[in-house]
């Protein structure tokens, strides 16, 4: 056992590296992360375009939350604004829902013991493969297959077979819409598959097997022991997608006809990029894309720290409280016996 | 009360009952995985046909025989008697998907990024582990408080600031900020402290290793499992990237694969489908080909993702 002097020394002499090594993340998260962070709440208080130097307190805040502001485009700010909110969670919905049914359900099947399934690892290559392929691609490869005319290869194969009217797949409203939840789908459902298939390896199999012995039939054990167990890496799933879901950008800014983005398929990540990327600070809308930023990061805040309070360890914490208790006990009693160490 | 009664049939067609639940597992498994590969095949047929032939029936199932002739297109390797209208359409795909120069700088982007991920993150996360300082536990809650905040939520400023730097069209603003990456830190932490042994420091010291060379010459080796993991997703990430490339890189010369397909997506005139699918194959190709090979380490990997501490 080394003495108290004699770890003293240890921490003295060697705590500086553990500086030295840590560094250069701090150094270069402060310049690139932290820095721009702060300039963009700074922004989200200024003006935009070309009185992008003068202070305009909450007017950005209050200009696309309420359609209150001296700009004219005050009330169309506004509803722009909340349409994006709208489509994103809109989108977010509706890919999460089927996308984690179905991942429950492959990961469930994938991690019976008693169904025997032919090629298990190759389905799970495949099924994993879309999540690896850039999202911009994956945008080219849809509009390329489901284009709005006839000249495309689905409405082309669907006309083929008797079909009179082509599908409009990207350009009507609710079709475009219902499209992208789909590529969403098709893109992450693999790797969800996979984190839930991890997190049910996880659980001691010989719960099962006494649930089989006790004669629970298979929907009987998946609610009673495998969703139960598998809670917090649910909540990890659900609080990483709502996340991933507020970040959506790739696929509804690239899936659409011709030149621009397509204003049914706008998601609070399209509209922030789009208001401030056309230029310097004087030329573009660096102002109201501050506000929408940080309104993003305060949602993702709320929904981090309600992940990171359901995923507690919670034996950890009543084991930390139980030591702090004994601490105060032991000094209580120092103090009343007047021991001294 | 019989046994019978009690327990129902004694196992009555169960193994039927399986190999029922097995074939209709088996059947959904099989339609996903067409779903999933059944795109891609026809993006490559499509991709061998002239856009005449595509105009006529866009409805292809097998390979055609125009993958050279829509190849040269893409080059711009025209032959000299050819129309107004086919030049026009070489020069348009050719100025915005030149493939070569793609390749060369998303290659550039995400291999260093891969480098300065694995590395620093490797050294953050040792220092982390193996020293016992005041910030510590400060510094690794301060690493998981991040992980979770979305890169959109600061492009605004981050641009803003390039431009103050005058870094845009430049690859600085996205390569060096790859030096730090804190859901990388964290796989490596836990993984260091599950599988890293604290004694092979104090040993190493007592033979007078020095910290640093300790670090490069014991640790970085030991860790190479999980190096390897997450490699190949920062690779993946940053090949992928579209978001920060376009932002930062505006000019045509350092535009990168993402980017360039965007581009050509965004054609409105003097469009060839042929060549159209040609630039998307050539965009999803080389991934695929790679996960394909390396499959079994990023399966895996995925998994240890997902089991948090």
């Amino acid at each position: 056992m080394a003495s108290a002097a004699q770890r003293r020394i240890k921490a003295i002499s060697y705590a500086k590296y553990g500086y030295m090594f840590i560094a250069p993340f701090f150094l270069v998260y402060c310049f690139f992360q932290i820095w721009p962070l702060i300039y963009t709440f700074i922004l989200s208080f200024k003006g935009n375009q070309s009185s992008y130097a003068d202070f305009v307190g909450l007017e950005n805040y209050s200009t696309i939350l309420f359609g209150k502001g001296s700009s004219a485009g005050a009330q169309a700010t506004q509803q722009e604004f909340l349409k994006a909110l709208g489509n994103t969670f809109i989108l977010w919905f509706g890919n999460f829902i089927p996308q984690i049914l179905l991942s429950l359900l492959l990961a469930v099947w994938f991690t019976d013991a008693k169904v025997k399934l032919p090629g298990k690892g190759f389905f799970k290559i495949v099924m994993y493969m879309p999540n690896i392929i850039t999202a911009a691609s994956v945008a080219a490869l849809y509009v390329n297959l489901f284009g709005d005319s006839k000249y495309y290869f689905i409405n082309g194969t669907l006309m083929n077979l008797g079909m009179e009217e082509p599908i409009k797949f990207i350009s009507d409203p609710v079709v475009s819409k219902i499209m992208v939840m789909y590529i969403q789908t098709w893109l992450w459902f693999g790797n969800t598959m996979i984190m839930l298939m991890s997190g049910i390896m996880g659980i001691n199999p010989s719960l099962f097997e006494a649930a089989d012995i006790d004669g629970a039939n298979s929907s009987q054990q998946f609610f009673k022991i495998t969703l139960p167990l598998l809670q917090p890496i649910m909540v990890y799933t659900l609080v990483t997608s709502m996340i991933g879901g507020l970040q959506m950008f790739d696929l509804p800014y690239l899936y659409h006809n011709g030149a621009n983005f397509s204003r049914d398929l706008e998601t609070v990540a399209v509209y922030i990029y789009y208001s401030f990327n056309k230029g310097t600070v004087a030329q573009a809308n660096y102002g109201y894309a501050g506000a929408a930023s940080i309104i993003i990061f305060i949602i993702t805040a709320i929904l981090g720290s309600i992940t990171f309070y359901m995923n507690r360890d919670k034996d950890a914490i009543a084991k930390k409280k139980q030591r702090k208790k004994a601490e105060k006990q032991m000094k209580a009693k120092m103090k009343q016996g007047g021991l001294t160490l | 009360m019989s046994m019978k009664q009690q327990y129902g049939q004694p196992k009555d067609n169960y193994h039927a009952k399986i190999i029922a639940k097995s074939t209709g597992i088996f059947i959904v498994c099989v339609i996903l995985t067409l779903l999933c590969l059944v795109p891609i095949y026809i993006l490559i047929v499509n991709s061998t046909h002239a856009h005449l032939d595509l105009a006529q029936n866009p409805s292809r199932f097998w390979f055609g025989k125009s993958l050279a002739a829509n190849f040269k297109t893409l080059m711009n390797d025209l032959p000299a008697d050819a129309g107004k209208s086919a030049k026009r359409v070489a020069a348009q795909y050719s100025s915005a998907f030149n493939v070569g120069r793609g390749y060369l700088n998303s290659l550039i982007i995400a291999g260093c990024t891969t480098g300065l991920t694995v590395f620093f993150s490797a050294l953050t996360a040792y220092g982390l582990v193996v020293y016992d300082f005041k910030l510590n536990s400060a510094a690794y809650t301060f690493i998981i408080g991040v992980m979770m905040i979305p890169v959109q939520v600061s492009s605004a400023g981050f641009v803003a600031f390039m431009y103050n730097l005058k870094l845009i069209n430049n690859f600085i603003p996205l390569i060096v900020p790859a030096i730090a990456a804190p859901a990388v830190i964290f796989f490596m932490v836990s993984y260091m402290k599950s599988s890293f042994p604290l004694d092979i420091v104090e040993a190493s010291r007592i033979d007078g290793c020095g910290e640093f060379r300790t670090f490069l010459t014991i640790a970085l080796p030991m860790m190479k499992p999980a190096i390897a993991v997450q490699a190949i997703f920062a690779f993946v990430a940053n090949w992928n990237n579209y978001y920060t490339q376009n932002m930062i890189l505006k000019n045509e010369k350092l535009a990168t694969v993402p980017i360039m397909v965007s581009k050509v997506l965004g054609f409105d005139k003097n469009i060839d489908n042929g060549v159209n699918f040609l630039c998307v194959t050539l965009s999803i190709l080389p991934i695929v080909v790679v996960y394909f090979i390396l499959s079994k380490f990023i399966i895996a990997g995925v998994a240890l993702g997902g089991v948090k501490e």
